[in-house]
């Protein structure tokens, strides 16, 4: 069909594997994302954190440095696994705000103006189709929280000998799973929001109120019934305590209270939900989050 | 095919060979869901269907590799060139990066969209978004191209250049075309043969031009007399015969018979023929009669 002869022709040429065609949506995405300048300025925000642990990791191994800054080491926060937890968790937030900025649109957009009937007429699945959307914000969060996160990881192993690599290796681990367990439900979620809400700020409203308004409540609950079970349901308070538990600081016990029942005083301990409970809530969550794009991401509605 | 417990589409079956099958059927037929059925978008609750040899059930997404579809309604991709956009369809369906934006170009040159490919979808008028979802379904140059209702809303230059695109298509022989509309003079333009569905039942389903061939010619008359006698006498010379208005009469001359006949007996029952002409029935004709007589088959 070429321009000259204007006739109908078949395409006779070779095909991509079926395979790497659901990273043909984010490549088209992220032309569009980074189309934003407003985006891009804050993408590049994102990385601060990591240049400031990068800086923090060389000073603790350049004595140089150190005595020119007028440094003593041990005022330095030591690198151990609490040290790349916090800019784990600092990256958590950061990833937070991009999903915010990039998630509601990605399916919304295509509901919206009836897109899903033009992908999945095609030779690409409604899997497909999830995980391509998924991908935008997978490859997008994962280049603010674990890439670096490893790579700083290295680069201390490497400025603090193999020695501190073997006996710290799984921390590596732990930045990895607690990342991608946390840019995971990012995605899972805003997809979700995005399939059931069309509209961009409504959308961006709702995956705000489903981080926020549960916590809240969970923590009415705690107040209510002195308990932290509450915590179950607040999606901060999981991430946290499963990070914290790939990080070995979990603590089950984070509160103590006296309740005096007439002239009785009762002690009462209380204790985080434990890990496997924060572990399976999250579980849960994704799989309700699976079942509800499965119902809505479609070609068509059916009306029965 | 059913939705929850409505029956939308049954009893269907055959076998479609044609170029260019016209899918007709009033509103509410099911023309829509049986081509949302054979693209797998809807599994059927019972029974299969079969495109190139490949069952629509196990084997769907091969066959949305052969096919292209262009949907009824407005379908596009926001915030996006007519050019990205196409490009973005081809590649989705399995063209390297460089291959799609080539094809892109060249379908948009193709349906007449050449000069304003670079402009955004949402600055397109509707006939030029219609114009636009043809680019995406041919794009990767299918062998089987699925148009739901592709002259929907155009104005009669639009309409015409996009008759002409899908005569131009099925003319080259490379692809089939099924075009469901519910405009009889589109289908009537563009295709060999028809599909009238009914109700979700097949009502007819016939290769238009043979259809038109076996259809025996008659004659149209306009009298002015007693129709009745003037009738009865035809058939008395074996014709079959149809009054079809106060003044009206259809004939179906018998071998042997001839014009000069019918003005003979005219002139004995005192009858006058103001009118004569051959005729054969449109599409109009057998659509109307599929309406009327029900369940046809293959």
């Amino acid at each position: 069909m070429a321009v000259y002869e204007q006739t109908y022709k078949q395409y006779l040429g070779k095909l991509t594997p079926e395979w790497s065609r659901f990273l043909i949506i984010p490549r088209h995405a992220f032309r569009d994302v980074f189309k934003s300048k407003l985006f891009t300025a804050f993408f590049i925000v994102c990385f601060a954190p990591l240049l400031v642990e990068a800086i923090l990791i060389y000073l603790h191994h350049n004595v140089n440095a150190l005595a020119l800054l007028r440094i003593n080491v041990r005022e330095l926060i030591p690198i151990d696994a609490y040290f790349f937890q916090t800019f784990v968790n600092l990256q958590a937030s950061f990833a937070f705000f991009v999903t915010l900025l990039i998630g509601p649109p990605l399916v919304a957009r295509d509901l919206r103006n009836n897109a899903l009937p033009l992908y999945l007429c095609r030779p690409f699945s409604r899997t497909e189709y999830v995980l391509g959307k998924m991908s935008v914000l997978l490859i997008l969060l994962s280049a603010i929280t674990w890439i670096p996160q490893l790579l700083l990881f290295c680069f201390q192993a490497y400025l603090g000998g193999a020695g501190w690599f073997v006996d710290n290796l799984w921390i590596a681990s732990a930045i990895f799973i607690g990342s991608v367990v946390w840019i995971l439900l990012l995605a899972l979620l805003s997809q979700v929001v995005s399939a059931l809400v069309k509209w961009r700020v409504v959308a961006s409203g709702a995956l705000l109120g489903i981080f926020f308004i549960p916590s809240v409540f969970g923590e009415v609950v705690n107040q209510l019934f002195v308990t932290r079970w509450g915590n179950i349901i607040s999606l901060g308070a999981l991430m946290n305590n499963v990070s914290a538990g790939l990080f070995g600081t979990f603590v089950r016990t984070t509160g103590h209270m006296t309740d005096f029942d007439g002239n009785v005083a009762r002690e009462i301990v209380m204790n985080e939900p434990p890990l496997w409970a924060s572990w399976f809530a999250l579980g849960l969550i994704c799989m309700i989050c699976l079942a509800l794009l499965s119902r809505k991401v479609k070609a068509y509605e059916v009306v029965k | 095919m059913r939705f929850g417990k409505r029956p939308i589409l049954q009893n269907l079956k055959g076998e479609l060979r044609g170029r260019a099958i016209g899918l007709l059927g009033p509103n509410g037929a099911g023309k829509t869901t049986l081509i949302h059925t054979l693209l797998g978008f809807h599994p059927p609750s019972s029974g299969t269907a079969h495109i190139f040899g490949r069952d629509i059930t196990t084997d769907a997404k091969h066959i949305r590799a052969l096919v292209g579809y262009m949907p009824e309604r407005d379908s596009f991709i926001a915030k996006m060139s007519a050019v990205h956009f196409v490009r973005l369809m081809a590649e989705l369906s399995g063209l390297p990066s460089d291959a799609a934006l080539e094809r892109a170009h060249e379908a948009l040159f193709y349906v007449g969209l050449g000069e304003a490919r670079y402009r955004s979808l949402d600055t397109y008028s509707l006939g030029m978004k219609q114009l636009a979802k043809l680019a995406q379904a041919i794009v990767h140059g299918p062998r089987l191209i699925f148009l739901d209702e592709p002259t929907n809303g155009l104005d009669p230059p639009a309409r015409a250049r996009m008759i002409r695109l899908v005569r131009e298509i099925r003319d080259s022989g490379k692809a089939h075309i099924v075009l469901s509309s519910h405009l009889l003079r589109d289908v009537e333009e563009c295709c060999e043969e028809i599909l009238i569905l009914k109700d979700g039942r097949l009502a007819v389903y016939c290769n238009l031009e043979e259809e038109r061939k076996a259809n025996r010619k008659f004659l149209m008359l306009e009298t002015r007399g007693d129709q009745h006698k003037f009738a009865a006498a035809i058939g008395a010379l074996g014709c079959e015969y149809a009054l079809t208005g106060e003044t009206r009469v259809k004939v179906v001359l018998q071998d042997g018979v001839e014009v000069r006949d019918l003005y003979r007996i005219a002139a004995q029952q005192d009858i006058q023929i103001r009118r004569l002409s051959y005729k054969r029935d449109s599409l109009e004709d057998i659509f109307l009669k599929a309406m009327e007589n029900g369940h046809g088959g293959l």
